[in-house]
């Protein structure tokens, strides 16, 4: 076995048992802890996958931000729910029979298709960091997307604090 | 070697799990980090075709990139109703959001 198949087969290993810990635990906090480990690992597929910008800006986005957002959501919303009472709603073998039906129908459709996996090496990071910045400030190329994608998250930031503010303080 | 395969399993199992952590959750904040796991697993899938496929061209790994962007507004903006949802009824389980059941 290639050190990157070792290091492929324990990741992914690691992702699906805390994402098994997300979706299955009681305790929120440790749910979300789970989460951070899950994409932890998601970093290191990045890596793996010679996207390492990508591995970067999911530390920085994901656990940085949005793992944090979490936590605060769970310590602000967190009087309510008891962490000892049933976390999974009446329809949880339903939901296991929907997710195993779609897993598998899934492993069906790839092992009955072949890609067409290509022979060019792929370029060291410095070519594809100046790749992708290229094609994100070219007008042809993906200029439009990225400045929608500011756009909405200007409209996201403005709504968030719309929904979320206190009117009672006004 | 690892195969283009494998990578597209590994997004298939962390998909379905995240399925069933949405369907299956009561907690409104536990469904929401439910959604972030399918959305990972897009990533994964999205970045391995990229690296296997077309590792000349930046399409893969700007869709990547548009799509952390939009899991973070939509995290945001989730986790601002979930609050808003939490001062007005005192409740984050998402079976006792029903005023508008039929």
């Amino acid at each position: 076995m290639t050190p990157e198949q070792i290091v492929f087969w324990l990741t992914a290993a690691v992702i699906v048992a805390s994402a098994v810990q997300v979706v299955t635990t009681r305790n929120l906090v440790h749910a979300a802890l789970w989460l951070i480990v899950t994409l932890f690992g998601m970093a290191i597929i990045f890596v793996l996958l010679s996207a390492g910008f990508l591995a970067v800006v999911q530390v920085v986005v994901y656990i940085g931000a949005i793992s944090i957002l979490i936590i605060f959501a769970i310590m602000l919303t967190r009087r309510v729910m008891q962490d000892t009472g049933p976390q999974t709603n009446n329809n949880w073998r339903l939901a296991l029979l929907i997710a195993a039906v779609l897993g598998a129908g899934i492993w069906y459709a790839l092992s009955n298709v072949s890609f067409a996996v290509t022979a060019t090496p792929v370029p060291n990071s410095e070519t594809v960091l100046i790749t992708l910045g290229d094609a994100l400030a070219s007008p042809n190329f993906y200029m439009v997307p990225l400045v929608t994608v500011g756009i909405l998250l200007a409209a996201g930031m403005i709504g968030s604090i719309a929904i979320a503010r206190d009117e009672d303080k006004e | 070697m690892v195969t283009l395969e494998n990578y597209l399993f590994l997004g298939a199992v962390l998909f379905c799990v995240g399925a069933y952590g949405v369907l299956a959750r009561k907690n409104a904040v536990a469904i929401l980090m439910s959604i972030e796991l399918m959305l990972n697993a897009v990533n994964i899938n999205l970045v391995a075709f990229w690296h296997y496929l077309t590792p000349t061209q930046a399409s893969g790994m700007a869709f990547a990139l548009i799509v952390f962007a939009v899991a973070a507004a939509e995290a945001a903006v989730g986790l601002a109703l979930i609050i808003s949802i939490y001062r007005r009824r005192q409740t984050v389980v998402a079976e006792d959001v029903n005023l508008m059941k039929f």
